[in-house]
């Protein structure tokens, strides 16, 4: 029997428990004058639970300690006796087992396998049959206990707010779980990465090269892993020229929005501007390659700039910088309009025209939730990835010449696990040490804004 | 400490004109309507304000005596349904000519708000925002000189003369509040208006704030929007009954208090309603 009917069964049991404990909780009287602890709904409720419960997490344990009971039989059976000792044809004639007993593959290329296959087959029916039986059995073992606890003065409604809370504590987790799982992930890889090259030479170093030989004769390509052109690059970009950009336009836009502009218009113009944010960033970066690039270059060539490249930190800076715009401008926005209605009268009726309001009182009032939008803005341009693939360039260089090409983490993150290197080349795992700072840096930029944020927040209430 | 200091490019003297009641005309207001949108807040109110006195507006909520008081200094400008009609002045001048700069008014007629709200700036910068944006002092001594005056004539010197430089979010509300009136006659205003300046404070900042009433009468006219009417009786010359939108009384303030002309005003001081 499939785990899926085992499911439906288990889902149907919990159906009828629900309505029979429903049924039952219904017919209870007030004692003495109280009225029943619970509706009827809870103790229906409660039952479910009890039968569904404990039989779906059997059957999870279940389904993954049975393929493995199922070959551990198939093996222990006179059939599996000739099997050569572990190895790759052992497991080779074991895959093919399940593969013949699931029908995905019709005729096998080992005899071996034909041979265990009824024997498999036997015992997975064995398996599936207990495995079935115990689940059911489990199901309705849980209805009728708690079947049999319910009573009028029975509390069926403390105990399921207490499951529902549970549930959402198991959600809740999954996520965590997720992110420490990715950075355990990237941890290992990191340590495998450092192990091969230092971690001074990788943090310190300033020359990144990370073609390594493939045969020892190969010429240049020795493999260089300093990591500081890529920080360069990606500050560079992410946390200079873009913020010079987004800052300035993200700050007045939102001025502009919060003060000045009529409520037609902040209606028409705040969705538009929130519009930017939705722009899949690859579009952004066709713009930056095909329109920004070639014209900060023309640019660079008529001014006469040394170092111009058709990639240019320029051009994926500028359009990030408008890509963040919508960023900085709905936090300031958020700031400047958390700022007390009071503290711009108070300034207007000392007779400061509104721009000297906006100057003097409400952006410095609005100052630490401006602050925290744009490092917001900056840990979200440094992970930026498409834009500065298109437009950024690969070469590392460490340049502060605008015009010329340099290269981000994201940008050589994608190079390095794009290419044909084998899996635990230092080429390939340093891109989880990249990877790893990157988050590093992201993360702590992440906790400092929303500290900032949240201390501005306190502040009026 | 010299009044020249506080002098006044933004003093604009002109013929004072007897009120027909004593005291010298400072304000006028006459048959001024005041619209939200389609609602009218204001019906009619005609009303003089004088030198010498405090006038108190009295009244049951949203009976319109804040949004009046927020007319004389145009403050309901900021508000964009709003529309006043009707004709005020100041000393003579009309406040919604159309060649009036709003910010000079609001140098000459300063506001103190219901909540204190100082900005979240030292308790000196404070003070000498109004004087900075109006070019009031040139030299720093000339703006300490300002700063501790107001804070003087504000009654918080004492308080808070060794921590200038603390925020003046970090005062008590009654401090706060006071700070805010100290805020207001920094620009040396000639009229101060007052929204309900205690509504937000306790018993003993609001005896400190009504004693700095006393003192600033005379050197400022006063109106003070309050709806306690103990205080109106206390701090005010002159009280203003409003109901509904419309001025129901006017008089000296023993007069309304003791023998109201209406019995809409008995009604109210008596506590029948509001």
């Amino acid at each position: 029997m499939s785990i899926l009917a085992i499911l439906f069964l288990v889902l149907g049991l919990g159906f009828v428990a629900w309505f029979a404990a429903r049924a039952k909780a219904a017919g209870f009287q007030p004692e003495n004058g109280i009225r029943p602890h619970s509706r009827p709904g809870h103790h229906g409720w409660y039952v479910a639970l009890w039968a569904i419960v404990p039989a779906l997490i059997f059957l999870a344990v279940w389904a993954n300690i049975a393929p493995g009971l199922t070959m551990a039989a198939a093996i222990e059976s006179p059939a599996g006796a000739g099997l050569p000792s572990p190895g790759m044809e052992r497991s080779a004639i074991l895959s093919e087992v399940r593969g013949l007993a699931d029908g995905r593959i019709q005729g096998g290329f080992y005899p071996k396998a034909q041979e265990m296959l009824p024997a498999y087959k036997a015992a997975r029916m064995r398996y599936g049959i207990a495995g079935a039986s115990l689940a059911l059995i489990l199901a309705l073992a849980g209805g009728t206990y708690a079947f049999t606890r319910l009573r009028p003065d029975f509390r069926a409604r403390t105990r399921v707010e207490r499951v529902v809370m549970i549930g959402l504590l198991v959600a809740s987790l999954i996520a965590i779980l997720t992110t420490l799982g990715i950075v355990a992930s990237l941890l290992v890889e990191t340590m495998r990465f450092f192990s091969k090259v230092s971690p001074v030479e990788f943090l310190f170093g300033t020359s990144w090269s990370p073609q390594t030989a493939m045969r020892a004769d190969q010429v240049g390509s020795s493999g260089a892993f300093g990591a500081i052109p890529l920080f360069w690059g990606t500050i560079f970009i992410g946390a200079i020229i873009a913020m010079v950009v987004a800052i300035p336009l993200g700050l007045m836009s939102a001025i502009y929005l919060t003060q000045y502009a009529a409520p037609a218009v902040r209606k028409w113009l705040k969705p538009i501007l929130e519009v930017l944010a939705g722009v899949p960033t690859v579009v952004y970066g066709y713009f930056a390659a095909l329109t920004v690039a070639p014209a900060v270059r023309s640019f660079a060539v008529m001014a006469g700039i040394p170092g111009a490249s058709s990639e240019s930190a320029l051009a994926a800076g500028l359009v990030m910088g408008i890509m963040i715009i919508p960023f900085v401008s709905s936090m300031a926005d958020d700031s400047i309009a958390a700022v007390p209605q009071a503290m711009r009268d108070g300034s207007l009726a000392m007779g400061a025209t509104t721009s000297e309001t906006i100057r003097k009182v409400l952006v410095p009032a609005a100052l630490p939730g401006v602050v925290g939008g744009v490092l917001l803005a900056v840990s979200r341009a440094i992970g930026e990835t498409m834009i500065v693939v298109m437009a950024a360039g690969l070469a590392a260089n460490l340049t502060a010449n605008p015009f010329a090409s340099v290269t981000t983490v994201t940008t050589q993150i994608v190079q390095l696990l794009t290419g044909d290197q084998e899996f635990d080349s230092p080429k390939t795992l340093a891109a989880f040490a990249l990877g790893l700072v990157l988050f590093i840096v992201t993360l702590l930029l992440n906790i400092v804004a929303l500290r900032v944020v949240k201390k501005y927040r306190e502040a009026y209430e | 400490m010299n009044d020249q200091t506080m002098s006044a490019p933004l003093l604009h003297p002109s013929a004072p004109s007897p009120a027909s009641d004593g005291g010298t005309l400072k304000m006028t207001a006459r048959n001024v309507n005041v619209f939200y949108g389609a609602k009218q807040a204001i019906r009619d109110v005609s009303i003089d304000v004088t030198q010498e006195n405090v006038t108190a507006f009295i009244g049951p909520s949203g009976c319109g005596k804040s949004t009046f008081l927020r007319t004389l200094n145009r403050m309901n400008d900021t508000v964009s349904s709003a529309r006043v009609e009707g004709r005020i002045t100041l000393d003579g001048e009309d406040i919604y000519a159309p060649d009036m700069d709003v910010v000079q008014l609001r140098a000459r007629v300063g506001m103190v708000f219901q909540k204190p709200n100082p900005f979240p700036k030292s308790i000196y910068e404070n003070v000498a925002y109004g004087p900075r944006i109006h070019g009031l002092a040139s030299a720093r001594a000339d703006m300490d000189q300002i700063v501790e005056k107001s804070l003087r004539r504000a009654g918080l010197w004492d308080e808070v003369k060794d921590r200038l430089n603390d925020s003046g979010t970090a005062l008590s509300g009654g401090q706060q509040q006071r700070l805010c009136i100290a805020r207001a006659i920094a620009v040396d205003p000639e009229v101060i208006l007052m929204d309900e300046p205690c509504s937000a404070l306790d018993p003993i900042a609001t005896a400190k704030i009504e004693e700095l009433i006393h003192e600033l009468r005379g050197r400022y006219a006063i109106v003070i929007v309050t709806h306690n009417m103990q205080q109106a009786a206390r701090v005010s010359q002159r009280t203003a009954f409003f109901h509904l939108g419309t001025l129901v009384e006017y008089g000296d303030t023993s007069e309304i208090f003791t023998n109201p002309r209406e019995t809409r005003t008995k009604d109210y001081i008596t506590g029948r309603y509001g």
